[in-house]
């Protein structure tokens, strides 16, 4: 599906879902999962080569991993959308006994979910193991994960940068929410994260800001697989707003 | 009663060592991290005859369980190796979700564990991560006796799917189970048979149980000493079938449970 139209009207009925997902149990983080909106729509139907007929091992697909599990409404609302679950099964969400647990868990055997997250500042390290599974295995596909900007005041995001920098982990792509906005407050407040490109850069990142977070096409044209022919170690800092209305 | 040899004091980590170079040649999905103490772990065998399936993570443990939760997705048996404590309080939330809750095929190794550890002292020698690994969803929980033991287990931990936490440590202790044998993950060793006392020891202190036996035995007093190697899950039929005899429970142990 590439029809940008068609991407936009997707992008849409993804909020819906958002929003009657975190509505109908009055609980949930709509805020970062309205903002990804695009990035989800982008990476799932136009730049990752993912197959919906779900496998745990992913070899020779793209994968993805979602550090900040509290934005599972957008994540659920995108698999579904993609077909690796029956739609109405949105309609499950944070009920007890779904599948569609208040963060992604894989126990309970959703299509789609490689790994638990919601604790936060554990993506970037599972991803770099996918990562080096795949050069182990000579899969030339690639791990995207997508973290909050509020996320990297976790130390083990840096833990993480640090040696993926060192060695040499390239077919790894870091998305970072970047909507300025956490829990108790603006990140600015809470907890400066600083010049975040600096120090992605000084950890021998190459960074991307896109500067339009919910535009379909920017997403789709600094995502390219293009972009990742000189094989660096790339993040994106993902300008989004943040729709309020945060679970607390 | 049934008499044991020590064929010669050794550590148990070198057991894990040894276990490890063996898998390296015999098994070409299993790939090692290590968090700044390969020396320590005795993993220098494995990283020098595999450099490729060898990572190097740095004093980074909350990291290193993360990738090594990744490398299982891609058919990876990725085998952590760090201090007890580094492997289980330093990260346990890393563990819990990444791994147990994800259902990853990882093997925890930890050496350096309990009081036996001697000279690091206090921070170093933790007794919890017993108590905490098995708590854990899924997770297998072992701690071996001695070198060969450790070894044995070691090779069969590799063929177990699903996470483990494998517990062997520093100090040179009599080795005295066999050479070539076969763990079975769960199920305990009875190794003397006995009447009025029962004593399940686990790790390091199943030697210490022997020689107490010994020492009973000649003041006319019959032990039975099982080897419980594996805590999780524990073998109650071999607990249970010995104390209905008219016996005494004795835990030997070098942990909190
Ligand atoms: C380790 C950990 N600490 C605290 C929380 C609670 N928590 C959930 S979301 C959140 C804020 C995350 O901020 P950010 O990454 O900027 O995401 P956004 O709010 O923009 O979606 C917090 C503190 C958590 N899930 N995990």
């Amino acid at each position: 599906m590439t029809d940008i139209n068609q991407l936009e009207n997707l992008v849409t009925q993804v909020r819906r879902d958002i929003l009657r997902q975190v509505h109908k149990v009055n609980s949930g983080h709509p805020g970062g999962s309205l903002g990804c909106a695009e990035f989800f729509v982008a990476l799932y139907n136009v730049l990752m080569e993912h197959d919906t007929n779900f496998n745990m091992d992913g070899k020779n697909e793209d994968l993805f991993f979602l550090s900040n599990g509290h934005i599972s409404p957008v994540f659920y609302s995108v698999l579904a959308r993609s077909g690796y679950f029956p739609v109405e099964e949105l309609n499950t969400f944070r009920l007890l006994n779904s599948r569609l647990q208040g963060h992604p868990t894989t126990h309970e055997g959703l299509p789609g979910i490689r790994v638990a997250s919601g604790s936060l500042g554990q993506g970037i390290s599972v991803a770099i193991g996918a990562a080096l599974a795949k050069k182990l295995n000579n899969d030339n596909k690639i791990v995207y994960t997508l973290c909050g900007d509020g996320e990297l005041q976790e130390g083990q995001n840096w833990e993480a940068i640090m040696y993926a920098a060192g060695n040499k982990v390239d077919n790894l792509i870091v998305t970072i929410d970047y909507n300025g906005q956490q829990i108790d407050g603006a990140t600015d407040t809470v907890l400066p994260l600083g010049n975040l490109t600096a120090k992605f850069e000084s950890f021998g990142w190459e960074v991307l800001t896109i500067k339009e977070g919910n535009n379909l096409e920017a997403i789709i044209k600094y995502n390219e697989r293009s972009q990742i022919k000189n094989r660096k170690r790339k993040t994106h800092l993902c300008v989004t707003p943040h729709c309020d209305g945060q679970w607390r | 009663m049934k008499k044991f040899t020590n064929t010669g004091n050794k550590d148990t980590r070198s057991g894990f060592g040894a276990g490890m170079t063996q898998l390296g040649k015999t098994n070409p999905n299993v790939v090692a991290l290590c968090a700044d103490l390969t020396g320590s772990l005795k993993m220098d065998e494995f990283q020098a005859n595999h450099p490729e399936r060898f990572f190097q993570i740095g004093i980074a443990e909350a990291n290193m369980m993360g990738i090594a939760a990744g490398l299982t997705i891609g058919g990876k048996i990725p085998f952590t190796g760090t201090f007890a404590n580094f492997s289980t309080g330093r990260v346990y939330d890393q563990i819990r979700q990444s791994i147990a809750y994800s259902g990853k095929n990882v093997k925890i190794c930890a050496s350096h564990a309990g009081v036996t550890l001697g000279e690091d002292g206090a921070t170093h020698q933790i007794l919890e991560d017993i108590g905490l690994m098995k708590m854990l969803p899924g997770m297998t929980v072992i701690n071996t006796c001695d070198y060969n033991q450790t070894k044995a287990a070691t090779l069969a931990i590799a063929e177990h799917k699903g996470p483990v936490y494998l517990r062997f440590g520093r100090p040179s202790v009599a080795n005295f189970t066999p050479e070539d044998q076969t763990f079975d993950i769960g199920k305990a060793v009875h190794l003397i048979e006995g009447t009025d006392v029962t004593i399940v020891a686990t790790g390091h202190l199943v030697w210490e149980a022997i020689l107490a036996a010994e020492t009973l035995d000649k003041q006319g007093i019959s032990a039975e000493v099982i080897n419980i190697h594996t805590i999780k899950p524990l073998d109650n039929e071999a607990i249970l079938n010995s104390v209905k005899k008219p016996a005494a429970l004795l835990l030997l142990k070098n942990t909190t449970i």
